[in-house]
């Protein structure tokens, strides 16, 4: 946007030590980011690379790859990374590090070291996991249903689970750090409905994660009771029930989709407004409807069990439960589009994401109501209708948005621009690709073919060999921002303050910002979106900065 | 069976017209809403992109009707969604009386069922055309779920408690039998296939190289091997234990004051866990089985035991006259009310 190109300053987070040291004791939040940022990278890739084996597998009906084991094995560490070392710390850890005191104009977090602390503990917890699927892998599915897992797998359960378990502490410490961060660090005026709707989704997943990540470390530690020392929790034949562990699993695990759902819902309220130039339409109910989210997100564990023995009364309570959160879900998509009603639309690389976001959420969203609906959950649970609606949410979802919000905060977090025409090319690979891979996975389901199968009726091969092609060019898709960004730290056109013209508190900083963030605090006098009227706006924005930076 | 490429599966039980009724008007509610937003989002999009002249004055930013119209919609939407498949879910969940029972043993990596005259199989199910079918099922080790996809019937098999799934095929055929529900190495080779045969074949089937006695009744009944007999005596005189005649959906006395609906889950219980709930008036003195039986023992026995009381020549459910008269979805043969699934159901 800025016609003016600022040349970096000459002090920013990223150049005033370049000692390994200076980066694994940081305190400073940006820093902390990045290594999460590294991290994350990290396992998703080796997630990803344990989906790719999966999907080669099933271009075939036959089981010609691997051997069963083998292919149990993959899908359990695909779905483990992916899930707790991914998607989980993918946008709170990240970007919600990165820019949860910039957006509230602080310093840093309130606690910065436990900042630190957190980024250690998820880093142990995904070596200790990594190193039990080096040593012979495990086998449960990530859902690590009992007595499978308490008693029968001969693998390596507990190591992972232990991993698992160290996560869980970095999510709920980074849970904590976000919280309070928001609640005591606002810069004076910064009011509640002046935030921006990020810091509104990140609290309210902040506290599933505070509320929720200890009920898995129960679970967990019963599992290990259990297969460690033999005490009958979860295996009927020692006196247990196994269908608590579904009941104490569900309780952590599904609201932990919306831990995960919830900060990219406010990644795409910021980018929608941003590339629209207008305030989101609805603020407060999208606003809201995370907290409407979070809270229903509680109620409604029992919807994974409709067919696993639980109560047909209960059945029927966690089905009228989990229709209602489509009505939140159904603001959020509503107030996003009528915001792109009389904007300033510009379509660059984040709005793509944004954009594509919206329609794979919607269709995420939708797929939830067939799965809400009891009579046809009976037919399509547990299998690959199930599949491809959670990956329309994590994958069309979280993902998407994660992406989008690495583009758009890119600038800020580097110094640098990302090339533009990669990144759409990318961005349009990625969504056609995705949609190539999971679009087939619904029809697959309803009729019939169950998840987890290594070996499946032929009559389902023509499905999975689309499925397998869609995954290869989303394979692709995803590797072109991981060459592209890293060639942009260092050869990348040197960015802007604030190259997209957004209003928020962060884009009023040097672009990378100094480890302080703002060499006074801001005082706030209006709300995050006061995107001035389209013809006026570039005329003022160049004349009158909001916020003076020293 | 038919392996070729379609879109929607087979339809071959009274609940696949149903389920698919629900799914389609689904599909429909959600095209058109994924249409609708992604159209409005794409028009939008071109029509007001930064270059346009689009007329962008008095520009809302919020309007509390329009809010409360897509909150209104989506739940009045919703709620008539839950309760189509509600009612669907607790017609499927409630056996019609006097369905034909099969018991069901689930073990890593293989399916065995048993027929009422005791006829065993492994990994196939046949079953008679138009008549309801009730499996009682039970898993040996860990958690697995029986799945026939063209009965869009779908139910986990747990260890250590029975559970049950109901249809009534109404198409001759070959299906597939899945389970669903991850259970280790070979979960994917735990499948199988349902036959649906007219009710003479299935009949002949029946009668055809029968495994053994049936399941209930007969010389070899495991209840007299067993010795239950000595102290459960089959007359229905007291004597050390409670008489077990008509036990089945009757209303028992515990000695703490409780009162519980004997089903199966109870017998079984007090098979292998006899002080566990001990009937009023009675000492506990009946050994625990525990080790002594297996879970298909424990079905057979569950079955001798609902026999008791029935008049001569009646076997349990399943012997129910099975005629070619296909019985309509709603018509049940009369039987005993002597099942725990009392509710009569439409």
């Amino acid at each position: 946007m800025s016609s003016t190109v600022i040349s970096p300053p000459n002090r920013n987070y990223l150049n005033v030590s370049y000692t390994v040291r200076s980066w694994l004791l940081t305190h400073d939040h940006k820093r902390i980011a990045l290594l999460y940022l590294v991290g994350v990278t990290f396992f998703f890739v080796i997630g990803g690379l344990a989906a790719a084996v999966v999907r080669l597998e099933l271009m075939t009906p036959r089981g010609d790859l691997t051997e069963s084991e083998t292919y149990n094995k993959l899908f359990t560490m695909h779905g483990i990374t992916m899930t707790f070392f991914f998607l989980i710390p993918a946008i709170p850890a990240v970007l919600g590090n990165f820019l949860v005191p910039l957006m509230v104009g602080a310093r840093d977090l309130a606690f910065p070291k436990l900042n630190l602390l957190s980024w250690y503990l998820y880093m142990l917890g995904g070596l200790l996991t990594m190193w039990s699927i080096l040593a012979g892998g495990v086998d449960t599915g990530w859902t690590f249903y009992t007595p499978y897992s308490s008693t029968y797998s001969n693998t390596y359960v507990m190591a992972t689970a232990l991993g698992v378990f160290t996560a869980g502490f970095s999510s709920i410490l980074t849970g904590l750090n976000i919280i309070v961060t928001t609640h005591k660090m606002r810069c004076p005026g910064l009011t509640w409905f002046r935030l921006p709707l990020f810091i509104w989704s990140m609290y309210a997943a902040s506290l599933i994660m505070v509320l929720a990540t200890p009920v898995l470390a129960a679970a967990i530690v019963l599992v290990g009771l259990e297969r460690v020392l033999g005490i009958g929790i979860f295996d009927p034949a020692m006196g247990g029930d196994p269908l608590l562990f579904q009941h104490l699993f569900w309780f952590y695990a599904h609201p932990a989709v919306y831990i995960m759902v919830l900060p990219a819902f406010g990644v795409i309220s910021e980018l929608v407004a941003c590339f629209s130039q207008r305030r989101p339409f609805g603020y407060s109910f999208i606003g809201f409807s995370s907290f409407a989210i979070a809270i229903l997100g509680f109620l409604v564990w029992g919807h994974h069990m409709f067919v696993s023995g639980q109560s047909v009364y209960a059945g029927l309570i966690f089905s009228l439960l989990s229709f209602l959160v489509a009505i939140p879900s159904g603001i959020k998509v509503f107030n996003w589009t009528a915001t792109l009603y009389k904007a300033s639309i510009s379509w660059e690389t984040p709005m793509l994401y944004a954009l594509g976001f919206v329609g794979l959420f919607t269709i995420g969203g939708l797929t939830g109501l067939f799965l809400a609906c009891l009579a046809i959950d009976v037919h399509v649970h547990d299998t690959y209708f199930v599949v491809a609606h959670f990956h329309y949410i994590m994958v069309g979802g979280t993902v998407m948005a994660f992406l989008g919000g690495i583009h758009f905060w890119w600038p800020k977090i580097t110094g640098r621009m990302y090339p533009e025409s990669w990144a759409r090319l990318s961005a349009i690979l990625i969504f056609i690709g995705f949609n190539l891979t999971f679009f087939p996975q619904f029809i697959l389901g309803y009729l019939g073919m169950p998840r987890r199968y290594h070996i499946y009726p032929e009559e389902f091969q023509v499905l999975n060999v689309m499925s397998s092609a869609g995954a290869s060019i989303l394979g692709v898709g995803y590797f072109f921002p991981m060459t592209y960004l890293i060639w942009s730290i260092f050869y990348g056109p040197v960015a802007p303050d604030n190259p997209f013209g957004h209003t928020g508190l962060e884009w009023q900083t040097p672009s990378p910002p100094p480890t302080e963030n703002f060499a006074e605090i801001p005082i706030v006098t209006e709300e995050a979106y006061n995107f001035l009227p389209d013809d006026t706006r570039q005329k003022i924005a160049e004349e009158v900065p909001l916020v003076p930076v020293a | 069976m038919d392996t070729s490429f379609r879109l929607m599966p087979e339809q071959a039980s009274t609940f696949a017209p149903q389920v698919d009724l629900l799914y389609a008007f689904l599909l429909l509610v959600s095209g058109l809403l994924s249409v609708g937003i992604a159209g409005t989002i794409v028009w939008f999009a071109i029509k007001y992109r930064r270059k346009s002249t689009a007329d962008r004055r008095q520009t809302p930013s919020h309007m509390l009707l329009l809010e409360l119209s897509w909150i209104v919609g989506p739940f009045v939407l919703s709620m008539i969604l839950f309760v189509w498949g509600a009612k669907l879910f607790f017609h499927q969940t409630h056996a019609v009386e006097g369905a034909l029972e099969v018991n069901c043993v689930g073990r890593q990596w293989m399916w065995k069922f048993q027929h009422p005259n005791g006829r065993s199989e492994i990994n196939d199910l046949h079953v008679p055309l138009n008549q309801p079918v009730k499996i009682n099922m039970i898993s040996e080790d860990v958690i697995h779920s029986l799945y026939i996809p063209a009965f869009r019937v779908k139910q986990d098999v747990l260890p250590g408690r029975y559970t049950s799934i109901w249809f009534e095929a109404s198409k001759v055929g070959q299906y597939h039998l899945f389970c669903a529900e991850y259970c280790g190495v070979k979960h994917s080779g735990m499948i199988g296939v349902v036959h649906v045969l007219e009710p003479a074949r299935y009949q002949e089937w029946l009668s055809d190289q029968s495994g053994g006695a049936s399941l209930a009744g007969g010389s070899g009944r495991l209840f007299d091997q067993l010795r239950c007999n000595s102290c459960h005596l089959a007359g229905g005189e007291v004597s050390r234990g409670p008489s077990l005649v008509n036990l089945l959906g009757r209303t028992v006395p515990l000695q703490n004051g409780q009162k519980i609906v004997a089903d199966e889950n109870y017998i079984r219980e007090s098979i292998l866990r006899p002080a566990a709930k001990i009937v009023a008036g009675y000492q506990p003195l009946m050994p625990s089985f525990e080790g002594q039986v297996s879970e298909e023992g424990i079905l057979q026995l569950i079955a001798e035991i609902k026999a008791m009381g029935q008049p001569e020549g009646r076997g349990p459910q399943g012997a129910s006259p099975i005629t070619d008269k296909p019985a309509g979805p709603g018509q049940t043969p009369s039987k005993p009310a002597d099942q725990p699934e009392a509710v009569p159901k439409k």
